[in-house]
């Protein structure tokens, strides 16, 4: 039995050291220009330092073996009791040549790695600097609000029609060049989509500028960075990357107000939606509602998830999330909501039409 | 061991203080109190109606009221507790009463000349959140539950500098 746990610990430890070799981290694995930069940056402090671990290990072994070589000379190294050399430690200065070999040494390892750490600062402001501020040839602008726990999406239009106010998915044009235009409502959030870019903070009160773009068609995730609340972790997104056709199709979508309600069930969920709570907080373009502190409805049923990446978007999951958000997302800012079978059936109904 | 006593003493009655009771109202629950608009009644007297605010003593439920009074919109008529359009909130004076549930009567139903009734909009349990933060406007919390900060930016001294008025049948004010 004992024998059988200890020869399965080395293929467990095998395990586990090749369980994250199928893919590389998203960061590693860029879509865009500025998360390709952020790569190779990682990459080469990585292999520098690895090169100077291998060193210092390396030097640290040959001490340790010629340490030990000079005392088994000296003394008996079958001996229990403590090598004789203990008591008379090798002299460290006996000789001069010696002594200005080793400063001449440890000067030039502190001179190495002083070099290195300036070379790697130099890399990392390079790689900041290109990556930072806003972009004049930039094709599109969006603007994202950090809320507690969720995304606004802003595409500003020409006249006041033309804007598009979505949450938690930003979709943008492939090779195209994006401006971004970030704050938050309320605390300090951070942006980050590591296959496309590196972390930016939100903060409110101030407009922080950033580009990115996006070399492939895909959709990426992205995950608020840093710590904002209780749901920060539930704070996700999705950036999809599509052909211009198809992400002008998108943008033409949205731009529509929300559908008319077609059936009678449908237009008993709008009476629903502007009779209860739901009205206070959310906005239908195209009905009464208006609420701005909650995620644009107009076009949900677009969306590929509910509550900031938390669900995915079915009418199942909607359903239980109007009944009872904070069994989904403890201490998000949607209340529980009590409607009747039937109310929440026709405002599910209503919801899931909105395309 | 008398340190100990203390400390004891004083975590425990910070338990209500930082309770964050998420899902404390389930869906369909009614937390409305019975509304007596007249002391006036018939028969033998009756005990007294008056509830406690839930939220009185909770610092997060202040706090999310004072979120909510922006939210929804209270100040485009109360402003922050100066008044405007509506009256203030931040004086000794009360029109139709100071007892939380006089307050939450006032949200939840309205009140002649001007104020909306939100209760078939605004959850009950909101409500009473609301209900906390505008009696922390006039000092009538526990001082270790009013807010100490605001998100906007006004000249007024946070709530809980602001000078402590009892709670007629709430023993629960603290002086501060």
């Amino acid at each position: 039995m004992t024998r059988r746990r200890w020869t399965a610990a080395p293929s467990l430890l095998l395990a586990a050291l090749t369980a994250g070799c199928g893919a590389l981290p998203a960061a590693l694995d860029p879509a865009g220009p500025q998360a390709a930069r952020v790569a190779v940056l990682w990459w080469w402090f990585l292999g520098v330092c690895a090169v100077v671990y291998l060193l210092v290990v390396g030097a640290l072994a040959w001490a340790a073996w010629r340490g030990r070589r000079r005392g088994a000379r000296r003394g008996s190294p079958q001996s229990a009791a403590p090598p004789a050399w203990a008591d008379d430690p090798p002299e460290l200065s006996a000789d001069p040549a010696r002594e200005r070999r080793l400063a001449l040494a440890v000067a030039g390892a502190a001179g190495a790695t002083v070099l290195i750490l300036i070379g790697l600062l130099v890399g990392s402001v390079i790689t900041g600097d290109a990556l930072a501020g806003a972009r004049p040839e930039a094709e599109l602008t969006i603007h994202i609000t950090g809320r507690q726990w969720w995304w606004e999406v802003e595409y500003p239009g020409e006249m006041a029609s033309e804007r598009v106010i979505t949450a938690n998915e930003i979709h943008l044009p492939v090779g195209a060049i994006v401006h971004l235009e970030m704050t938050s409502a309320d605390v300090i959030h951070s942006f980050w989509v590591p296959r496309l870019h590196g972390k930016i903070d939100l903060v409110p009160g101030r407009t922080t500028h950033h580009w990115l773009a996006a070399e492939r068609p895909g959709v990426f995730t992205g995950q608020c960075a840093e710590f904002c609340g209780h749901q920060h972790a539930h704070m996700g997104l999705l950036v999809v990357a599509e052909p211009p056709e198809r992400f002008a199709a998108w943008l033409a979508a949205q731009r529509r107000s929300a559908a008319a309600p077609d059936t009678a069930a449908e237009a008993r969920g709008l009476e629903v939606f502007l009779d209860s709570s739901c009205v206070l907080c959310h906005a239908i373009r195209g009905t009464p509602a208006g609420g701005r502190t909650a995620p644009d409805l107009t076009h949900v049923a677009s969306r590929a998830t509910l509550a900031a990446g938390t669900l995915a978007n079915t009418p199942g999951h909607l359903g239980g999330w109007i009944l009872d958000s904070q069994g989904v997302k403890p201490g998000n800012r949607m209340p529980p909501n009590a409607l009747s079978g039937e109310e929440l059936q026709a405002l599910l109904a209503y919801l899931e039409s909105l395309r | 061991m008398k340190a100990a006593a203390l400390l004891l003493v004083l975590a425990l009655a910070a338990c209500d203080r930082e309770e964050r009771a998420f899902r404390a109202l389930p869906p369909g629950a009614d937390a409305s109190p019975a509304q007596q608009l007249s002391p006036l009644v018939p028969g033998p007297a009756r005990p007294d109606p008056r509830v406690r605010n839930p939220y009185g003593a909770n610092a997060y439920g202040i706090a999310e009221g004072k979120r909510l009074y922006v939210w929804y919109n209270c100040v485009g008529c109360h402003a922050h507790g100066g008044g405007g359009m509506g009256p203030p909130l931040l004086d000794e004076k009360w029109i139709y009463g100071s007892h939380p549930e006089e307050i939450f009567a006032s949200i939840a139903e309205g009140r002649p000349n001007g104020m909306p009734a939100f209760g078939h909009r605004v959850p009950p349990d909101q409500i009473w959140k609301i209900t906390a933060y505008v009696q922390s406007m006039s000092g009538r919390v526990r001082g270790d539950a009013a807010p100490g900060r605001a998100d906007s930016m006004h000249s007024l001294k946070p709530e809980l500098l602001r000078e402590a008025r009892p709670v007629e049948g709430d023993p629960g004010v603290m002086p501060r």
